[in-house]
């Protein structure tokens, strides 16, 4: 390959100047000629039976153009929403999810009904005089009581509320245990917690009756995959649906799904002959997007008095709301296989119990499933370093595998590909000077002063995924990523690629790989992205895995473009195609660098007449990249926090990242990366919960201002650093980053504030470690 | 996220507004800053029928001490009480909690007037204004800041009456106000306000319950002598806060406590 220049260059995201000058185009800043506003109608229970739907009063507001209910959109939807089923290999009760309720609802801010009216204000208004009679049925809200034999029914024609039931069992764990100088056990609560993009679901339709063709922009990080649903939903075909998912305002794997109101949109449209547009408001974003998290993790740990670990029991409760999420298993899934950790266990065994409740459905957020992960093991790990009166940095280090057992299997039979994980520990260690912060811990503490510091080290799974790996438990999806590059005759270069940029940069990164790979001009890349009519399919943009499946689809199609030139230039150099190199954008031949054809010229020649023999003209090609195995980021981070023992209020007073997410094609986004994931973490161990009401299940944390979005008040300057490990997985050798600082932080955040209350006889804190939680633990512990 | 239709009218001075008031009815809401009513109306937790729009109304917003009186104006703003040189002479607490009240935008828009006429339990400057014993002036008559916090969000306001300025007294002695809560642009969990007067300590609490509280029984313990942290012991005595998502009636009750003995030690 040519000499690098633009990969691992720190140079700034080309699109930020369009985003933040305002000059972006989300769905919302789109209209379409005759475009009516939807507004959902949604239900103000959390549990009831429609008695009636009366739509008599709304019909006469100004401007409404229709109002449908399930019985109208029987007629051009069927079937229900997608769920990962095959994951939940002993499935026991997935209900189907129609996008709109027919006879009952099941959570609160279910869609009942929907208004199309000329304007957005219209919509809303005449919404608000539909009148729906409820006949209300028990609720069920506390996930663990909903697993219970009698409890009452989510659903009332389900036969218990049990989605799954899963053992993960990894080695002996009975022996493990016996072996055992000490064992601890501690309940892990991972509340609901609201992804919060900033950008709300969009969507708009348009559906042209005498085409049978649709057109729907919505605001997703899956443009293909709500491609597919909506042709099994509404019976157009594939090839008649174009959706198009332009500039999209985050969705931390909030909008990595079809929704409901996708398909709402799409069918209005054909009901109505209009095109549609629906905005989702805030409030209906906290009600109506996917929340995340949403577990109980029982744990049970066995280790030996020398500190080395031995056996993890995991039991998971996921609490799945009233359907199954989309990969609403999954995170379950991962959370168990990654619960080892970074760590060397005799054996682990997990188990997962899928639950249903009357509430909106949990899905991926940030991490899904490795934050989970992380936190359980690492907080584990805290449990047997207090028990056994041993430093925590210690314990880690005693279990780590060392750099020569990789590849590495962990307990469960996951093969991380590569890492220094004592290396990352030893660098965060020296930043935050640790030998000096345990000496000012303990004089603190005579003070009547509780300082923490809180270790996370963490690994976790990128680049999903290999198909032999995952199809099995993805529901029989291959996940390869796709791209076209195409050089233009006069050398330019456009790629179109199945992924989709929200946030992650991919404009610029894409082209620095193309760049290096094609010897071109940065500047001369165009990347293309979220249009299903212009690019090749692809599963979308989670799981961090843009780079390390999409981004290596990219450089294989750059190799196959750059072999194809080199014959071409070969044949305009009249030399054999073995003599010819290609150096930096240059093709020469072997020791006369002098005469050379660069990628342009070869370009236009792959235009013209006179090509080799038997070769077709063009300069481009596609790839569907499948990669041979995941990849596996690390690192450590450390987080340093004082308690204040009268108020219970958490003060940072420094964090640690190092992170180590193999090469690096850009280091500012990575640190970006790691910066907003960090902020989320720090988000969930200090002040995020969604709360539903126990009796009635409606939503209580309904508006931002009962909801604790941290802000740039609430998150500390951060200090990153890294170290690189390459990835042998791939031919650029990188890992992924999307998700890391999330996955990282609150295990750091929460182990800092045990550690600080630790002489109080605390050995565990539930997030949010709120001021008035922590008052409370340290009162009762005072006692 | 979308308002009841509303109409909307523009006053230019203080009689207008009092006429389309009347005008309006009981249904009229006035519009000053407008940070607690439209987020309000947007959730359709207040459908106002009309607006009548204050903003325009000339020489409302003006600070100035006449006396031993600091007079702020209805729409004088936020970020004005905050920087005001007038006011960090004359009443430094006040400008110390302007400066804690929301973030940029919320301090560049809200207005004096619109805290006390809206009455929530989480305002800041009414606690200031009972502590202080300032009155509130209206187009009708001036109201004593005791008189004036009745219960969660209700005033002795007509529906034609419009809160023209606050009267504070001067005072420039030792003062502090401690906000405690979970976010840098939040509201008070719980608020407390300490000021050295006359020889004598004013001590007020925020969100403790329905309405501001003047914690007497405090004032009195350090008038006969308590060393602050045994006076501020009292200043939970009689309380009843609620509970809410963010703090128990318990922990609210502990932190008054630990809140005012920390206004007083802290007060410079």
């Amino acid at each position: 390959m040519a000499v690098t220049t633009m990969i691992g260059a720190k140079i700034h995201r080309r699109e930020d100047p369009r985003l933040v000058t305002g000059h972006g185009s989300y769905v919302d800043d789109m209209q379409q000629v005759g475009m009516a506003y939807m507004s959902v109608v949604r239900s103000s229970q959390a549990h009831a039976r429609i008695k009636s739907i009366d739509i008599t009063d709304a019909s006469k507001a100004p401007g409404v153009v229709a109002i449908y209910t399930a019985r109208d959109f029987k007629a051009v939807l069927s079937g229900g929403l997608p769920v990962t089923e095959s994951l939940i290999a002993d499935k026991k009760y997935v209900p189907n999810q129609f996008p709109i309720a027919e006879s009952e609802v099941v959570y609160f801010g279910e869609p009942v009904a929907v208004v199309l009216a000329d304007e957005r204000y219209q919509a809303a208004d005449a919404a608000e005089r539909v009148q729906v009679e409820y006949e209300l049925l028990p609720v069920v809200v506390d996930f663990e009581k909903a697993m219970q034999n009698g409890s009452e029914k989510a659903h009332s024609d389900g036969p218990d509320n049990i989605a799954w039931d899963v053992n993960f069992p990894g080695g002996d764990i009975d022996a493990a245990f016996k072996e055992a100088d000490v064992t601890v056990k501690e309940r892990i609560i991972q509340q609901r917690v609201f992804p919060m993009s900033m950008e709300p679901r969009t969507v708009m339709a348009n559906f042209v009756p005498f085409a049978n063709q649709l057109t729907l922009w919505t605001s997703t990080q899956v443009p293909h995959f709500v491609r597919i649903f909506l042709c099994f939903g509404l019976g157009i075909p594939e090839s008649q649906i174009r959706v198009i998912a332009p500039d999209v305002g985050g969705g931390f794997g909030s909008k990595l799904r079809p929704y409901p109101e996708e398909y709402l949109a799409a069918a209005s449209s054909k009901l109505s002959g209009r095109p549609v547009k629906w905005v989702e408001g805030r409030t209906e974003n906290l009600q109506a997007t996917t929340h995340g998290r949403g577990h109980i993790f029982d744990i049970e740990v066995a280790a030996k008095k020398d500190g080395t670990l031995l056996g993890l029991k995991v039991t998971n409760l996921s609490d799945n709301g009233a359907y199954v999420g989309v990969f609403g298993a999954l995170q379950s899934a991962l959370a168990l296989l990654l619960a080892p950790g970074c760590y060397k266990w005799k054996a682990v065994h997990g188990r997962t119990v899928g639950i249903l409740t009357n509430k909106m459905s949990t899905d991926p957020y940030r991490g899904a499933g490795r934050p989970e992960a992380a936190h359980l093991v690492e907080r584990a790990v805290d449990l047997v370093a207090q028990e056994l009166k041993m430093d925590p940095a210690d314990l880690r280090r005693k279990n780590f595998p060392s750099e020569a057992e990789f590849p590495f299997t962990n307990a469960l039979g996951m093969v991380y590909d590569s890492g220094n994980y004592a290396k990352t520990l030893d660098k965060a260690q020296q930043m935050v000077g640790y030998e000096d912060l345990r000496r000012r811990q303990s004089e603190l503490r005579k003070q009547g002063r509780y300082l923490g510091i809180g270790l996370s080290t963490y690994v976790e799974i990128c680049g999903v995924g290999p198909s032999a790996a995952t199809s099995h438990v993805s529901g029989n999806l291959s996940l390869v990523e796709s791209s076209v590059v195409r050089v233009h005759p006069t050398g330019s270069v456009t790629v179109a690629v199945g992924t989709h940029s929200h946030g992650q940069g991919h404009d610029t990164t894409f082209a620095q790989i193309v760049a290096d790979a094609l010897g071109v001009p940065y500047d001369s890349v165009e990347i293309h992205h979220g249009d299903t009519a212009d690019t090749p399919f692809g599963y979308g943009t989670y799981g961090s895995r843009s780079l390390a499946v999409g981004g290596i689809s990219i450089y294989t199609s750059c190799q196959k473009v750059v072999d194809k030139a080199k014959k071409i230039a070969a044949h305009m150099l009249e030399a054999a195609d073995d003599d010819v190199v290609f150096d930096q954008g240059r093709f020469h031949v072997k020791g006369s660098p002098e005469r050379a054809k660069t990628m342009g010229e070869v370009a236009l020649a792959a235009h013209l007449p006179g090509l080799p023999e038997g070769m077709e003209a063009g300069l481009e090609a596609v790839t569907y990249f499948d990669p041979p195995n995941f990849t596996w980021p690390f690192g450590a981070h450390i987080c340093v926090v004082e308690v204040d023992p009268d108020t219970g209020a958490v003060d940072i007073q420094k964090y640690i990242a190092v992170d180590d997410c193999g090469n690096i094609i850009n280091p500012m986004i990575v640190d970006g990366q790691i910066h907003g994931g960090v902020a989320q973490g720090i988000g969930q161990a200090l002040f995020e919960e969604v709360v539903y009401a126990e009796d009635t299940g409606q939503l209580r944390t309904g508006t931002l201002l009962d909801y604790n979005i941290p802000g740039m008040g609430e998150i500390p300057e951060l200090e990153l650093d890294r170290t690189i490990t390459p990835s042998p997985t791939n031919v650029l050798g990188v890992k992924g980053v999307g998700e890391a600082g999330t996955i990282a932080a609150s295990a750091a955040v929460i182990n800092a504030v045990v550690d600080a209350l630790s002489p109080f006889g605390i050995k565990h804190v539930d997030m949010p470690a709120s001021p008035d939680r922590l008052w409370k633990m340290i009162k009762e512990a005072r006692k | 996220m979308i308002p009841a239709a509303f109409e909307y009218a523009r006053a230019s001075s203080v009689d207008e507004a009092a006429k389309l008031l009347d005008q309006y009815g009981e249904d009229a809401k006035v519009l000053a800053g407008g940070h607690s009513l439209i987020p309000l109306m947007r959730l359709r937790l207040a459908q106002p029928k009309a607006l009548v729009d204050i903003n325009g109304i000339k020489g409302l917003d003006q600070i100035k001490v006449e006396g031993s009186k600091l007079h702020v104006g209805a729409l004088a703003r936020h970020v004005e009480i905050q920087n005001s040189e007038v006011v960090k002479d004359k009443l430094p607490i006040l400008a110390e909690v302007a400066g804690e009240v929301g973030d940029n935008q919320v301090r560049n828009m809200g207005t004096m007037g619109g805290v006390v006429a809206h009455a929530d339990a989480a305002g800041d400057y009414p606690t200031i204004a009972l502590i202080l014993d300032a009155e509130i002036v209206t187009n009708k008559r001036s109201i004593a800041a005791k008189d004036f916090f009745k219960d969660l969000f209700t005033t002795p306001l007509a529906a034609n009456e419009i809160v023209t300025e606050v009267v504070f007294p001067v005072a420039d002695g030792p003062h502090k106000y401690i906000k405690f809560r979970r976010r840098l642009f939040d509201w008070a969990i719980v608020g407390a306000a300490a000021q050295k007067m006359n020889g004598g300590w004013r001590i007020g609490l925020t969100n403790v319950g329905p309405t501001p509280v003047r914690a007497k029984a405090v004032e009195d313990a350090l008038q006969n002598g308590a060393k602050p942290e045994e006076a501020a012991q009292h200043a939970s005595d009689g309380l009843n806060p609620s509970g809410d998502l963010r703090a128990s009636p318990e922990y609210k009750k502990h932190l008054s406590r630990v809140l005012t003995r920390r206004a007083i030690e802290q007060a410079t």
